[in-house]
């Protein structure tokens, strides 16, 4: 690797760490985020002569918070009033810190930094926004293109969202447990969210999201690394990683979904299941199951089976009953209706289905399953009747032509219906 | 005299390769290994799993499982094992068997691998 590339790769490595901790001393996100771009412009300078530090993160903090002591004097100089408390205090945190360098600390400025973007206020596009732009360091440019928006647009929605974190004033005492479990269970959601929406849009229209994905699964990775014990965050790291791994089977040359039954299994990522199945089974050991848990635990199977026919449905089929369970939730009993239709049949499956129109009669999939449910009952004219809800309710072509594709293999319609005047004609 | 040769970089900047930047690395070591492999000097290579998918097991303290990778640093590392194991629960009880062996301080750290090519003949 180039000179550049890896420090280019180090410092992102390195930014949520460096970052938070920097956060920590400053009490302030500008000022951090200023210490962290002066370290890093003084890292590319040096770095190639003298070689990378051996912690790039300690390295990082420590020239960070000098060059941010040295801009706040600076700005002191130039205010009439010098701030001395301001300057007191900082010179105190740089004592702390010098203690602090074996980086134990470092999981609490972590998580706080990804804690502060999930604001409640905040609507999830816009923490996925500012997380993207705060803890992984894109600019605001890429951030744009993947929410196919103009870049200035972009800007202003981070500039806002920033106000509203710094408005709502950063939590910086030290978290107790309970507090910590709650900031871990925001921040793993937020981190999902990140992850679906590189994962959802992966197509044709958006290949600029396609990156979001990968950045959720190192965030969840790097968490990881500082909560090594959380069986729910290694369901998160295993879920994301587990479906990832098919992301070269989803598409078809022409940008068309491949339903996970007609995927080339082959074309899976081999190392992702791999480490997706060894955190699942991590996870198990503790015997505190949860929802990511259990959704990985559904995600395992599918990987595990060779083909299609080999899939374990039954097992799919208790686990869906379980997160119905730990989540309920329309959405959650729609996807074990898809395991019910293997075990028990179309009609079982229906029978699950149909009670759930009324909570989700604007969701394309529910009436792509429907639809399916009853063409495999040979209902067909009803079936059709789904089909076309659904083309109505798809968000990208890609979803449209898929259901097209399903309208398409109907039986056509016999012709004495077809032959029949329509009422009222 | 054989020799254990052991990779180490920062796993995160790795992992985070792309598809591409995976592939040329993966073609280059491959000729180096395919040079050493028709010289007969080339063993079982193997390639580690995330840090994130450890498991410890600390032979003292009634062999207390602990969740990621060994983190002292006042032990070395002395050797290591490749055991096929169905699940990690039996390679947990597998590194119990050696801690049983083997009584003392130290640990073993499981890793699942995410690549294992046997040796490819004897050596020469």
């Amino acid at each position: 690797m180039s000179d550049l590339a890896w420090i280019d790769a180090a410092l992102t490595a390195a930014r949520p760490q460096a970052l938070g901790a920097l956060l920590r001393y400053f009490r302030d996100l500008d000022s951090a985020e200023e210490a962290f771009q002066d370290a890093c412009l003084r890292a590319l300078r040096t770095w190639p002569d003298k070689g990378p530090p051996r912690d790039p993160a300690a390295w990082l903090i420590m020239v960070g918070r000098n060059a941010g002591i040295d801009q706040t004097r600076r700005r002191a100089r130039q205010t009439p009033l010098p701030d001395e408390e301001l300057i007191s205090d900082l010179d105190d945190a740089e004592a702390a810190a010098a203690e602090r360098m074996d980086g134990a600390d470092y999981r609490d400025d972590v998580l706080r930094l990804l804690f502060i973007c999930c604001h409640p206020d905040l609507p999830a596009t816009q923490q996925i926004a500012v997380a993207l732009r705060i803890v992984s360091g894109l600019s605001v440019k890429q951030i744009a293109r993947a929410f196919l928006v103009g870049e200035s647009a972009m800007e202003q929605r981070i500039t806002r969202a920033k106000a509203r974190i710094a408005g709502a004033g950063v939590p910086f005492e030290p978290p107790g447990p309970v507090e910590r479990a709650e900031r871990l269970a925001a921040v793993a959601t937020m981190i999902y969210l990140v992850f679906n929406e590189g994962y959802s849009s992966i197509d044709n229209a958006a290949p600029d999201r396609a990156p979001l994905s990968d950045e959720a699964i190192r965030l969840a990775r790097l968490l990881l690394r500082l909560f090594p014990a959380e069986p729910e965050l290694m369901g998160l790291a295993a879920l994301m990683l587990l479906q990832h791994a098919r992301t070269p089977a989803r598409f078809d040359a022409a940008g068309a979904v491949v339903l996970l039954k007609d995927q080339d299994r082959r074309l899976w990522n081999p190392r992702m299941i791999a480490e997706g199945l060894a955190l699942v089974d991590k996870a198990m050991r503790h015997r505190r199951p949860g929802p990511y848990q259990v959704q990985a635990a559904i995600a395992a199977l599918h990987a595990r089976a060779a083909r299609p026919q080999d899939t374990d449905w039954a097992q799919i089929d208790r686990l869906y009953a379980t997160l119905e369970r730990l989540r309920p939730s329309p959405v959650v009993t729609l996807n074990r209706a898809v395991a019910v239709s293997k075990v028990a049949g179309a009609a079982a499956a229906l029978a699950l289905v149909e009670p759930l129109e009324d909570r989700l009669g604007g969701y394309f999939y529910f009436f792509g399953l429907k639809g399916a449910l009853l063409d495999q009952l040979g209902r067909v004219e009803e079936a059709r009747a789904c089909f076309d809800r659904a083309i109505a309710l798809a968000h990208t072509p890609a979803e449209a032509a898929h259901i097209r594709m399903h309208l398409d293999r109907l039986a056509p319609p016999p012709p004495e219906i077809s032959d029949c005047p329509l009422p009222g004609r | 005299m054989l020799y254990a040769i052991l990779c180490y970089d920062h796993e995160d900047v790795v992992w985070s390769w792309s598809k591409e930047k995976e592939a040329a690395v993966t073609a280059d070591l491959g000729a180096v290994q395919t040079r050493l492999a028709e010289a007969g000097r080339l063993g079982p290579v193997a390639r580690l799993l995330p840090t994130t998918a450890a498991t410890t097991v600390r032979k003292s303290r009634e062999q207390l499982v602990i969740d990621g990778p060994f983190a002292e640093t006042k032990e070395q590392l002395l050797g290591f094992y490749v055991v096929d194991c169905t699940d990690l629960e039996q390679a947990i009880e597998t590194a119990k068997e050696l801690a049983r062996a083997n009584e003392g301080e130290g640990s073993y750290e499981i890793r699942p691998l995410a690549l294992y090519k046997p040796a490819p003949g004897p050596f020469q």
